[in-house]
């Protein structure tokens, strides 16, 4: 050890007493206490309900009277229902239709309006303002939009001399017309978190490829998408979890019909829990669902992570 | 590989102007640099040639070719960042092919050109690497590779070397010196150091308030600057200024006289000249001797030794200071009063207007 072999090092290191076991505990015991008011909460509001749930999901339990414990046979249940496997179905296709969509139309729409000009701002909070409305505004004013009878669409199709297009009770068109709502609606967000992406690709990135002969279509291929990857890997995520929990637009505009055609996982949960009480069932189907968005998201997470590595 | 031309280039950014009817020729190979402070439109010059601003009048050939219609990536040019500006997704070899790509090399001569250009600048164990596992002088290889790999008519930098520490600065100043020597292409460099400048270019373009100033060969620039302005930017420590007035007696020379009456001879031809004028003396220029045996004598205010020589700043009676370049071990002290003695025959004399009268003449 060639250090030691320096006296004023040696001598340095002999005046630092050893840390004992005492001092390593109490320093952690004052992170600790640092990060407990979180830890609290997390613990209460997150994990408690977590490990709370899965435990309910274990009993065949009424919501307003005693459990009795039925191990996994309300996931056996849940594997033998039409009902939950079309929910599960419809979530699904729900997803890829929402997901890409907003994923690609946030992106084109913050390249188009990542500009400094007057209009440019203007459409960035037009656009921005739908996400602010809340669902019941967002799915009544689609509901407007969409309904047969004196509906914007069917009073279009009527000046053209077509028939009106029941969009909500046609079990083909029901799910695309919730996907729909639900991508005007939610557009603000991966459209900001893009904007603010782009905003931060250095500017002389652009100026070097400029100057290396790159055209519109060539930089934003292998300058800009290639810079806000992560903010596509966030949008991804962020989207691909919250449109899993498709709730407020289905109850409202559908009902999850017809025929279960629109009903998604969250509001077979609702139904079970707070229609039927039978909230043992309903936490099961919330397990798979947590499980779903888990293994969705960390898919996202982990192919992203590969393909940087390669 | 032809020449630069600038002709009465003009450009706004609103209602500023950052370049004012700029005019420049530069040879085929030719190493111009151009130099001044922060805000005199150097760098916005460099753009414009460049094609990343468009200009507001003007024209621009490289060549005997007129370009200043076409996009940046059309120009024959290439440039070095001062931030590098390379693309960090790609490795050093993608970084360097991009713009060969694009305008449709062969992959065989792709391959080969970024052999040659690695072989060069001696990178070739960095080819494989992405910019973030590279160091700041690693960095700096990178882009200039990546600029000579496209073989341009013209090479630009813009401030290459100002992310670099002393020691890494002044081994890549050395190694762009060579650069060009073997590659022999004409290139802009723009810098505000001007050690940079006198040490690379062969001629610098001193650069002020939106106007090029001068334009000559270091030495020019250095001992026979046009404006008061070029006199005092190039040069470290600055040229001293003092205010003076003509006075006849210095025969077919001007002799002027300091605010304490001192008298100074100089070279610069005599002429009816009236109104104010600055006599400008490079700090070598001015020599320390005893107390009471030179033109002046002066109060030592501050010494810097600095191991080669020593920089003596002095107040004289009438109240101006000047700074003198004495030998390694000069003995004065702060304090001390010494004797200050001009060397007249390389004073410059600046009129009201700052233009250099010994170069007028």
């Amino acid at each position: 050890m060639e250090a030691l072999d320096i006296p004023a090092l040696a001598h340095e290191a002999d005046a630092v007493p050893p840390r004992g076991w005492s001092a390593a505990a109490s320093e952690a015991r004052a992170g600790l206490l640092f990060v407990a008011p979180y830890l609290i909460v997390f613990g209460v509001l997150l994990v408690y309900p977590l490990l709370s749930g899965i435990w309910l999901s274990l009993h065949k339990a009424d919501l307003f009277g005693g459990a009795r414990f039925i191990g996994v046979e309300n996931y056996a249940r849940l594997f033998r229902d039409d009902i939950f496997r079309q929910a599960v179905w419809n979530t699904c296709t729900f997803v890829v239709l929402t997901v890409p969509a907003l994923t690609v139309a946030g992106l084109v729409l913050a390249l188009a309006l990542n500009r400094a000009s007057r209009w440019s701002a203007i459409l960035r909070g037009l656009f921005f303002s739908s996400s602010v409305l809340s669902v019941t505004i967002v799915t009544l004013v689609w509901r407007m939009v969409l309904i047969p009878d004196g509906g914007l669409i069917a009073n279009l199709l009527a000046l053209a001399h077509l028939p009106p297009v029941p969009f909500l009770s046609d079990t083909r068109f029901a799910l695309p017309a919730v996907a729909l709502t639900t991508v005007w609606w939610c557009i603000g967000l991966p459209m900001m978190l893009f904007l603010a992406a782009l905003q931060q690709v250095p500017k002389d990135l652009y100026e070097a490829a400029a100057l290396d002969n790159a055209g519109w279509w060539r930089t934003l291929w292998r300058i800009t998408l290639p810079s806000i990857r992560r903010t596509a890997l966030v949008v991804v995520v962020i989207e691909v979890i919250l449109q899993f929990q498709l709730f407020g637009q289905a109850q409202i505009m559908t009902l999850g019909g017809p025929n279960n055609a629109s009903l998604p996982i969250v509001l077979f949960i609702y139904q079970i829990g707070f229609q039927r009480w039978d909230i043992g069932y309903a936490a099961a189907a919330s397990e798979i669902l947590f499980c779903i968005i888990l293994v969705a998201a960390m898919a996202q997470f982990f192919a992203s992570r590969g393909r940087e590595g390669t | 590989m032809g020449g630069v031309s600038l002709r009465g280039i003009c450009k706004r950014f609103g209602d500023a102007l950052v370049l004012d009817n700029v005019s420049l020729e530069i040879g085929a190979g030719e190493f111009v640099v151009v130099l001044g402070p922060s805000g005199c439109g150097k760098s916005t010059l460099l753009r414009v040639i460049a094609g990343l601003e468009t200009i507001d009048a003007g024209e621009i050939e490289i060549g005997g070719e007129r370009i200043d219609h076409l996009p940046p990536g059309k120009r024959g040019v290439a440039m070095v960042f001062q931030s590098y500006a390379l693309y960090p997704h790609m490795t050093v070899r993608e970084n360097m092919a991009f713009g060969l790509d694009n305008i449709g090399v062969s992959r065989t001569e792709t391959a080969r050109r970024i052999s040659d250009a690695a072989r060069m600048l001696e990178m070739e164990q960095l080819l494989d690497r992405r910019p973030a596992a590279l160091s700041g002088g690693q960095r700096q290889r990178v882009a200039i590779g990546r600029a000579i790999v496209k073989e341009p008519r013209l090479f630009m930098f813009d401030e290459p070397l100002s992310n670099l520490d002393a020691a890494l600065r002044v081994r890549t100043r050395q190694e762009i010196a060579s650069l060009h020597r073997r590659i022999g292409t004409a290139m802009i460099f723009v810098t505000h150091d001007q050690t940079e400048a006198m040490t690379l270019a062969d001629r610098i373009v001193v650069m002020n308030q939106r106007r090029i100033e001068q334009v000559g060969t270091p030495l020019e620039i250095y001992r026979n600057p046009a404006t008061a302005f070029v006199a005092s930017f190039v040069g470290a420590p600055a040229m001293n200024m003092l205010p003076v007035t003509a006075v006849p007696g210095g025969g077919a020379f001007q002799r002027v006289a300091l605010a304490d009456g001192a008298m100074v001879d100089t070279a610069v031809p005599a002429a009816s000249r009236k109104g104010a004028l600055q006599l400008g003396l490079r700090p070598e220029a001015v020599r320390l001797c005893a107390a009471g045996a030179g033109d002046m004598d002066a109060t030592v205010a501050f010494v810097e030794f600095l191991g080669d020589k020593t920089h003596v700043f002095l107040s004289l009676a009438g109240g101006d200071r000047i700074v003198a370049v004495a030998g390694a071990t000069a003995p004065v002290r702060e304090g001390e009063t010494v004797g200050v003695r001009f060397d007249g025959g390389d004073a410059h004399l600046f009129d009201a207007d700052g233009r250099n009268l010994r170069i007028m003449a």
